[in-house]
Formats: structure tokens, C-alpha cells, sequence
């Protein structure tokens, strides 16, 4: 150590010096938080509850709380008016009973097996299209970058048009069909941005250009087709919630089970990414094995969604920008996409069942036709300058 | 967020040698030439992209489009050997090969010509503009501004000339752009390239809803709109093209009248400004010469727009980021790629063709793939 | 800056410590594609010191320190924390010993301050323990340090570049590793708020024991602050020791190709590097002279 050291320098002057042993610096302080049951304490604009015992502590951020509750009532009440509006009116005290069961057995009958379960389906590919849309812009770091414009919709396009245009493994039905494409193109796309580990930016670019094969070639067999074919086709391909039952909700009700407490785990990991790769590192997190991680959960949502809606156009990207916007947070906060994209796809459904009296518009169609206006009007109000994004 | 200055940040001796070039000319002790378009590349022997290096790049593609142009008159259902394209083009018109030849065959690959180069200098403008390597001149909505034009012709105002749609979609891709460019510059902080892209992606996704939905109602529409949208060269009469032409060569000249200022955006919006550049007009000339460009080339041929990502990247890895060399290389390039898959596309699934959108698709996307995985790319 | 006290930066609890944390690096071979930049390289970084990297441009720097943060994985050799092989550690457990702050990243449009510094806990939280008492006082102290504290609620987009730097800063000093690791700290800074951060180095390396490795430009005030400075050409150490003996002229001139004179910092005693350029000096090789 050179002399210097002795010698007080200028910009010590006027400070305590400490003189206790460093490891008591790293002891946690008894007293606090031990005392009382439940602790509340604000840092930096910041709300912290503590629990004494369990050691639970979490953050509270009040505008995303009302974002997410006031979204979830608004899509409670859609869901209502979807369940109780039709051809057969049902006031809400017989279609809430019909849903355990109870009430009549006609009214039993429309709410269980012909409404319910399209909404469910509704809600549900859209939470998951919110969702994964909000991991791959949080991933990427890119608010373009969403399942629909990285080829994996595009990918169960393929497989889907081709089960209808070329009868390839037609016997599946589209589901499967659809739920193998995305995950196939998910697996192509990643080892493709592979040479000594990924990044997000590789990732967007060979997604891209893998999208424009898929939709050339959707495109080959749409103009191959003949012309109801062709009409099936893209019938599917705007997205379509019409005549949806159990057989699609139920295998979406289990792969929202298994994901999304999955990727609600893995959310640390996700918050540390947006940070970007160098520093997520240095935060400890394994940076390779967690983007892998959530992009299979990303791709398993959007893969399900796809097979039970069909690619619902603009959800995955529009919900998690509209729900950053609305809660006012730096990243897609999860849980509100979730909810945005749920309430998204629900009203559209309706919208396009209630519409036109004697036709029934595909869910994408209205999607498009709404979302859209509104992500422009959130993108010229916003007050960030330079960012939009 | 996304406007990663990719050219900027890549091929070391390219970025500094630009960067010199642009530092000398800010730099107000340099008694240099002090007009815009700043002094020639400088042909420094170890960079080996001197000039004469982009000579022979320049003269080779040169060579190669005449040589597809030739291919492209010679191949089909009918073939001519290679050696008497010359004397056909020279020959009688009113003989049954010189019918082909002029009736078919040249308005294709004229068709074939004009849309590539236009497709290709409006990806380069686009991405120079934006600072964005994913901008592609459909960007600004105009393929879904010419398809949504198309379905409004005929599905609901029963058109059935084909005369006729060009016009209507040509009016949709421009609208469709003006659009997003007003949109794109509204709210606080103007005009930023993440804003125009998330406006060019939303206005593209409602026309798109609108244009789908009626097409499943109307199956005429959807008939007519499937064969346009997988793009094509064939079916259209010279006439047909000779009448875009001046809106492609209004595009072209505002195109290369802004590359030395796009030399300077490159280096970022205050460099550029002080370097006495007016950004608002040079994004708006960008801005109309991609939508002339754009919307012309897709309502003759399509939304092929594709190839104006793709090309602008290959052609940047041949000849480094100087845009007066750039745009004129990819002029020649682009047409380039799509007379080679629609040639391909008339010889691999005879008698039947595929159409030329499909194969540049097939044909371009793996080489752009291995194009990133090659480079190194700066990460976000 | 606003600093009243660095009394409470305070690092987790629960770890015991060990004797002093150990790092070092053997026969390290580090290369980007099929660019070599660093070629056998050994050094163990003395523990419960300030070390500075220094060395001209493009030498290996800070390619260096990040294969020692393991963030970069080395073609050949090991890096090793307290002994262990620092790839064979769960990367979690790295990051509670060490914690690095990358050359100027960049923050995510519309993240504040004290979400930013916040996120230097991640290492310590578990999935239902978000935010404990000892996260808190981490995030609030080194707030507090950096002079952070005042616009802990803004976003980190809307600051000036200093402010930037001193929030980035305040997370890796929030991480509480025993070991720090930080890649020009000084950049964006201006000279006062550049003392500033330099003495909060100092302070965390004097009262907490906490071992730095940093990289800087600035050779005198690598010289002024580093119990140990680290020489770098061309991915190789060509000298180490404490500045007094490792720095002289001949090193410089060496180094960085600049012909330079030596003398002594009349404030810290340290050497002070008077750099000679074309239009100034007499000519020859500048001496070290001792005032």
C-alpha cells in the first residue's frame, strides 16, 4: 500500500470514519421487521410489504394493481354479457346458477356447452397471446418483436393450410396440426440463431426471415387451392372462434395450467434479461438456459392459442403495449397483458357475434379492425420522448 | 430501442474510414471540398473496397442482370436458344416467336427489371432513414394500402379491368403510406423511427383485417386477392407498366438525390444536422420517393416487398455502407434475385408456374440467414 | 453528490465471510470467433485491494475482466473463486461473491432508479422474498452513496449521462459482493462527480473489505487509487505491482506508446503521469523525478 493512504484526502474531510469489522456490515440488522407482523415501508417512490413470518416481502405498485383489477372487472362483465346475449336472452340470475349446474336444463345446456366454453377459449388464447407476446418484447427488448412477427403463427399457418389445401395429416384436425407448425418453427427458428449461444437481436432476425417463408408459402398453397379451400384457409388464418367447444378450450385449460405458473416462476429471470444479457450475467442468472427456458414457455402459450383461435392477428403484440402503456410500467408487466389480451379477444369475439345480425365476423377481423386505432392512439399520446416504444 | 445502428457499428475499416470522411468534413480547420456530396472514397489499397473494387462489383452485376434478362426472354414453355435472343429482339414482331417474345416475354422481364430495382433502392432508403436493419419498404403500410385498395375495387365497386386495379391499388399504397406517415410523427417528441415502425405495423394490421374479412365474405375479392398477393411478373401489358414508369423514375431521381445525405443520417441524426443537413426534408423526400417506388412496383407486380430487406443486407456485405454505392449496386441486384426465381419458378413445376414471390421467398430467405449468422450483429 | 454517510451499506446477511475472497485466473485463453485477444494469461487479483487494468486501447481490458466476471467463457485456462472453478459454480452463487458492472449498458426506456438498483438484489431474493429488509437497506444505502436517492423515482432513460452512470453504479453496489468488479465507472463522468465515485470505491474497499477490480483510462487516477495496478499490451500483463514501483516512464512510453515524464502527486504522494505529445518537451525520454 503506497503512502498515500495515510494522508487524509480532501474528500474525507468532515466524515466519521468506521472502524468496526467489515462482517458487521454484512450481519442483518435484528429488530427490524421482527417486531411487528406485517411491515410497510416506501423507498423511492416504491410500496414494500414484508411479512415477519413466513419471510414474504414483495413490492406494490398501485397503478398496475388498479390496471389489472379494473381490466379483470371489465372482462368479468363481457364475459357476463357473452354469457347471458344471443339468440337465446338468459338473465344473469339463470346463466351464473347454469354454470354449477344449477337452473334449467335448456339454460344448462346454451351456457355449458355452447357459450362457456368458446369464451373460455377466447379468454384464455388471448391471456396466452398476451403473455408470450409480453416475454418475447421483454426477451428482445423489441416492441415489434411478437410470436406473429417472428414466423411461429406463421409456421402453424403452414401446417394448418396444408392439412386443408394438400390434405397432409388432415385426419388430426387443425389443433394438432397448428400446435405441431408453431412448435416446429419455434425449434428451427432457435437452432438457426444458434452459433455459441443466442441473442435476442439473432433471434428477431432469422425469425423474420423464417416468417417470410412461412407466409410464402401459405401464400403457394392458398393460390394452389381450390377456391372453398382457399376460403377455409383463410378462414383460419384471420382467426376464428366460431363453433369453438370443450375440444378446444380443454387442451388450452391444461397448458395454461402447466405455463403459466411456469413463466410466473421464471419472471425473475425474465426482469433481470430486460437488463440485457451482460448484466442479467452478472446478476447470477443463467443467461442461455433462461432465455431457452422462457422462450419454450412463450412458444408453448402461443403454440396452444394458435391451435384452439387460429392467429388471432395483433393480440400478442398489441396487449402487452397497450398494458405497459396503461400501467405505466418499464417492461409488459405479465399479469396485465394476460388480462388485456383475455379482455381483448372476449369483446372482439362478441363484437363480431353481435355486429351483423345475420353474419358472424371472425374474431381477428375485429381485433385488427379495433386494436389497431388504439395502439396508434397510445403511441401519439405517449409522453416519453423519443421512446413510443 | 430498436433502431440499432447496425451499419454504423459493423466492418470496422468501412465505419472508420466513413467516419474519417465525415469528421473531416465537420471539422471546420479541413480546407476540403465543401460541397455535400463530400470528396470521392478515399481508395485506400488495404481497405480492399477501393473504387476500383466497386468498379468490377458494379460491372459484374451489370453482367449478371443482362444475362438473366436474356435467360429470362429465352426460358419458358417455349424455349429459344440463348444465342438467338439478340436476333429475335432484332427480328419481325409478327412472327409466332417474335409474338411470345414481345407480348409475354419482354413486358415480364421489363416488369421483372423496374419492380426489383425499385423494391430494392426503397429497402435501402428505408433502412438508411429509419436506422433500422428490419425496415423493408412495406413499412409504411403500403402493401396492405394497394391490397385494401384492391379489395374496396373489386369487391364492392365490381371492377374487373385489370387496367384498373393498378391504378386503385397504386392510390391505396400511397394513402395507405401518408397515413402512417402523419400518424407516425403525431405526439410528443415527432417523429422517431420506433413510432413510424409501430404505426406502419398497426395501420398494416387493420387494413389487413378489413381486406381478410371481406375476402372471406365476397369469395370474388378473395379470388382475385390471393392471386395478387403471392406476386407475380406475368399478365401485365407493356403499356400497363410504361405508365408507372414515370412515378418509378420520379422515385429514383428523389432517391438518389438524398444518398449523400443518408451517407450523413447514417451517422446519427445530430451528426447529420450539423453536418447542415435538414432532417425533416430529407426524411420527407425518403419518405415520398419509397412510397412512389413502393407503391408502384407493388400494384404492377404485387407485395413482393421482401426483397427490399434482403437485398439492401447482401449488397451492404459486398460493398460496405456507402450509399452511393450502395443504392445504385442494389438497383442492379435486386432485379436481379427476382428474374432468377421467376425464371425458376417457370421451369421447376412445369407446366405450371409458381409465382415469383413464392420462389424469391425460397431462394432469398436462406441466404439472408446465413447472411446473420455470419456477421456479427451488434446486439439490441 | 449528496453523501452523508457510508455507514450503511450494508450486504447480506447470512454469508458468512471467508477469510478474504479469492479470485484468480490460469492460463487463460480468451478469444471473440476466431480472434484471439488474450493468450495464457495468469493473475490473482490480491484480495481485499483496489486493483485497476490499465493498458491502451483495444489491449484486452475489459475482455479480460469480463471472462473473470464469467461472463465470457474462456477458450483454454480457468478463473477460479475461493478456489473453486468459477464455471462449475451455479452462476447464482458467482453472483452473491461478485458482481460486475458491464462498459456502458443500457437501461430499458421507462425503468426507474430504484427499480434499476433494485434489480442488483436479484441475486439474494428468492421468488416469494422480493423485497426483505436487507434488500431495502442495500438498495437505500447504495442510493444513498451514489447520491442517487434524490431522483430514485425516475426513469434511468431521462437522466443525464452522469446520472446514468451513478445509478448503474449504485446497482452493482447494491448486489453486496464482497467482490466488485466495475468496467470504467468513470466514463460519462465529469471530474468532480469522477472523484466522487472513485472515493465511494475507496470507501466501500476501506469499511467493508470489499475487493475491486476495475478497469480505467485515467492513469493517474488509477495511480492515485489503486492499492494495485495491472498493465496490460496486447493481452498480456507486462506489469503489476503497487503504482509506485510498477509505473514508471519506460512503461508508458511502452504502453501507450507516449513519451512522458513521471513525477510525484503533490495530494496522494502516487506517480503522476505528465504526458509530453509533439509540441511540448524537449525531446528526450522523460525520467521519474521524486519531489
Amino acid at each position: 500500500m503506497s503512502a498515500a493512504r495515510e494522508r487524509p484526502r480532501p474528500a474525507h474531510h468532515g466524515r466519521p470514519h468506521h472502524d468496526q469489522p467489515h462482517h458487521d456490515q454484512y450481519k442483518h440488522r435484528p429488530g427490524r421487521g421482527s417486531t411487528s407482523v406485517i411491515e410497510v415501508s416506501r423507498v423511492g417512490g416504491r410500496t414494500a410489504v414484508r411479512l415477519a413470518r413466513p419471510p414474504v416481502s414483495g413490492v406494490v405498485r398501485p397503478r398496475l394493481l388498479v390496471t389489472c383489477a379494473a381490466l379483470a372487472c371489465a372482462t368479468f362483465a363481457v364475459l357476463c354479457v357473452s354469457l347471458t346475449t344471443g339468440e337465446f336472452p338468459l338473465p344473469v340470475t339463470e346463466a351464473v346458477p347454469a354454470l354449477w349446474g344449477g337452473g334449467d336444463p335448456g339454460a344448462r345446456l346454451i351456457v355449458q356447452e355452447f357459450r362457456l366454453p368458446r369464451a373460455l377459449a377466447g379468454m384464455l388464447a388471448g391471456a396466452a397471446f398476451g403473455v408470450s407476446g409480453a416475454i418475447f418484447q421483454t426477451l428482445t427488448r423489441n416492441p415489434l418483436a411478437s410470436p406473429d412477427m417472428l414466423g411461429i403463427t406463421q409456421g402453424a399457418g403452414v401446417a394448418v393450410v396444408g392439412g386443408i389445401v394438400l390434405g397432409l395429416g388432415a385426419g388430426l384436425g387443425t389443433q394438432t396440426l397448428g400446435l405441431t407448425g408453431a412448435l416446429l418453427t419455434a425449434v428451427l427458428i432457435y437452432v438457426l440463431a444458434w452459433k455459441r449461444g443466442t441473442t435476442g437481436f439473432r433471434i428477431v432476425l432469422v425469425g423474420i426471415g423464417v416468417n417470410w417463408v412461412c407466409v410464402s408459402a401459405t401464400q403457394y398453397l392458398i393460390v394452389r387451392a381450390k377456391v372453398y379451400q382457399a376460403q377455409e384457409a383463410v378462414g383460419w388464418l384471420v382467426g376464428n372462434l366460431n363453433g369453438r367447444g370443450w375440444e378446444s378450450a380443454r387442451p388450452l385449460i391444461l397448458a395454461l395450467a402447466v405455463l403459466v405458473p411456469l413463466v410466473l416462476v421464471l419472471s425473475p429471470w425474465l426482469r433481470a434479461l430486460h437488463l440485457g444479457d451482460q448484466v442479467a450475467g452478472g446478476l447470477g442468472v443463467p443467461v442461455q438456459r433462461a432465455r431457452l427456458a422462457l422462450l419454450c414457455a412463450a412458444v408453448g402459450l402461443v403454440a396452444f392459442a394458435t391451435a384452439a383461435a387460429g392467429p388471432v392477428a395483433f393480440v400478442a403484440l398489441a396487449a402487452p403495449q397497450i398494458a405497459l402503456r396503461l400501467a405505466g410500467t418499464a417492461r409488459p408487466p405479465l399479469t396485465a397483458s394476460a388480462v388485456t389480451g383475455a379482455l381483448v379477444v372476449l369483446g372482439c369475439d362478441l363484437l363480431g357475434q353481435r355486429l351483423f345480425p345475420d353474419l358472424e365476423l371472425p374474431v381477428g377481423v375485429i381485433t385488427g379492425v379495433l386494436g389497431a386505432p388504439f395502439l396508434l392512439w397510445l403511441l401519439a399520446r405517449a409522453n416519453r420522448i423519443g421512446s413510443g416504444g | 430501442m430498436i433502431h440499432v445502428t447496425e451499419e454504423t457499428r459493423s466492418s470496422g475499416p468501412v465505419a472508420a474510414e466513413r467516419a474519417g470522411r465525415a469528421g473531416g468534413k465537420a471539422s471546420p480547420g479541413v480546407s476540403d471540398a465543401p460541397h455535400p456530396g463530400g470528396r470521392g472514397v478515399r481508395s485506400g489499397a488495404g481497405f480492399g473496397r477501393s473504387r476500383v473494387h466497386r468498379l468490377l462489383l458494379l460491372a459484374g452485376a451489370l453482367g449478371l442482370l443482362v444475362l438473366l434478362c436474356a435467360l429470362s426472354i429465352a426460358v419458358g414453355s417455349r424455349q429459344i436458344p440463348l444465342g438467338q435472343v439478340l436476333a429475335v429482339l432484332t427480328g419481325p414482331h409478327d412472327t409466332q416467336i417474335g409474338r411470345i417474345v414481345w407480348d409475354v416475354r419482354v413486358p415480364r422481364t421489363l416488369l421483372g427489371v423496374l419492380a426489383g430495382s425499385a423494391l430494392g433502392v426503397a429497402g435501402a432508403v428505408m433502412q438508411a432513414l429509419t436506422r433500422n436493419p428490419l425496415a423493408d419498404p412495406g413499412l409504411l403500410g403500403v402493401s396492405a394500402g394497394a391490397a385494401f385498395a384492391l379489395m374496396l375495387a373489386v369487391g364492392v365497386m365490381g371492377m374487373t379491368s385489370l387496367y384498373g386495379y393498378v391504378w386503385f391499388a397504386f392510390a391505396g399504397a400511397l394513402a395507405a403510406s401518408v397515413v402512417v406517415y402523419v400518424v407516425g410523427g403525431l405526439g410528443r417528441g415527432g417523429q422517431t423511427p420506433v413510432k413510424l415502425a409501430l404505426a406502419g405495423i398497426a395501420v398494416t394490421f387493420m387494413l389487413e383485417s378489413v381486406t381478410r374479412g371481406v375476402s372471406l365474405i365476397d369469395p370474388q375479392v378473395l379470388n382475385r386477392y390471393r392471386y395478387w398477393a403471392s406476386g407475380s411478373l406475368a399478365g401485365q401489358e407493356t403499356a400497363t407498366i410504361l405508365q408507372v414508369l414515370p412515378f418509378l423514375v420520379g422515385g429514383a431521381i428523389l432517391a438518389v438525390s438524398i444518398t449523400p445525405a443518408l451517407n450523413n443520417i447514417a451517422l446519427g441524426d445530430d451528426v447529420a444536422a450539423a453536418l447542415g443537413r435538414r432532417l425533416g426534408r430529407i426524411r420527407m423526400r425518403g419518405a415520398l420517393s419509397v412510397m412512389l417506388l413502393t407503391g408502384a412496383a407493388v400494384a404492377v407486380a404485387g407485395p413482393i416487398v421482401f426483397i427490399g430487406l434482403v437485398v439492401p443486407h447482401a449488397v451492404r456485405a459486398l460493398s460496405g455502407p456507402d450509399q452511393r454505392w450502395l443504392i445504385p449496386l442494389t438497383a442492379l441486384l435486386a432485379p436481379c434475385l427476382l428474374l432468377a426465381a421467376d425464371i425458376i419458378g417457370r421451369v421447376v413445376a412445369r407446366p405450371q408456374e409458381i409465382d415469383v414471390g413464392i420462389v424469391a421467398a425460397f431462394l432469398g430467405a436462406p441466404f439472408f440467414i446465413a447472411l446473420i449468422r455470419r456477421r456479427r450483429l451488434a446486439e439490441l | 453528490m449528496t453523501r452523508t454517510s457510508s455507514s450503511h451499506l450494508t450486504a447480506p446477511s447470512g454469508a458468512a465471510e471467508p477469510a478474504g475472497p479469492e479470485l484468480r485466473a490460469s492460463g487463460l485463453r480468451l478469444a471473440y470467433d476466431d480472434r484471439v485477444v488474450v493468450e495464457d494469461l495468469d493473475l490473482a487479483v490480491p484480495p481485499g485491494k483496489i486493483s485497476a487494468i490499465i493498458g491502451a486501447n483495444a489491449c484486452g481490458k475489459s475482455t479480460l475482466l469480463r471472462a473473470l466476471a464469467r461472463l465470457l467463457a474462456p477458450r483454454g485456462g480457468t478463473v477460479h473463486l475461493d478456489g473453486r472453478s468459477i464455471h462449475a459454480m451455479p452462476t447464482r452463487q458467482v453472483a452473491r461473491r461478485l458482481g460486475i458492472l458491464p462498459q456502458s449498458p443500457v437501461a430499458p426506456e421507462g425503468l426507474t432508479v430504484v427499480d434499476l438498483v433494485g434489480q442488483g438484489r436479484a441475486p439474494h431474493q428468492t421468488w416469494w422474498r422480493q423485497w426483505s429488509s436487507a434488500d431495502e437497506d442495500a438498495v437505500t444505502a447504495a442510493l444513498r452513496a451514489t447520491g442517487t436517492l434524490e431522483y430514485a423515482d425516475r426513469p434511468v432513460d431521462e437522466l443525464s449521462g452522469g446520472q446514468r452512470q451513478r445509478a448503474w453504479i449504485a446497482m452493482a453496489v447494491a448486489q453486496g459482493t464482497p467482490i466488485l468488479l466495475l468496467d470504467e465507472p468513470t466514463t460519462y463522468l465529469d471530474l468532480a462527480h469522477q472523484v466522487d465515485v472513485l472515493d465511494l470505491i475507496v470507501d466501500l474497499n476501506r469499511h467493508e473489505g470489499r475487493t475491486v477490480v476495475m478497469v480505467l483510462h485515467d492513469l493517474n487516477q488509477a495511480c492515485r487509487y489503486a492499492d494495485h495496478v495491472i498493465v496490460m499490451k496486447s493481452g498480456a500483463i507486462v506489469a503489476e505491482g503497487p503504482p509506485g514501483e510498477a509505473v514508471d516512464a519506460a512503461l508508458v512510453e511502452d504502453v501507450f506508446g507516449l513519451r512522458c515524464q513521471v513525477t510525484t502527486d503533490p495530494v496522494s504522494g502516487t506517480p503522476l503521469v505528465i504526458p509530453m505529445g509533439r509540441h511540448h518537451g524537449d525531446g528526450r525520454a522523460g525520467g521519474r523525478e521524486t519531489a
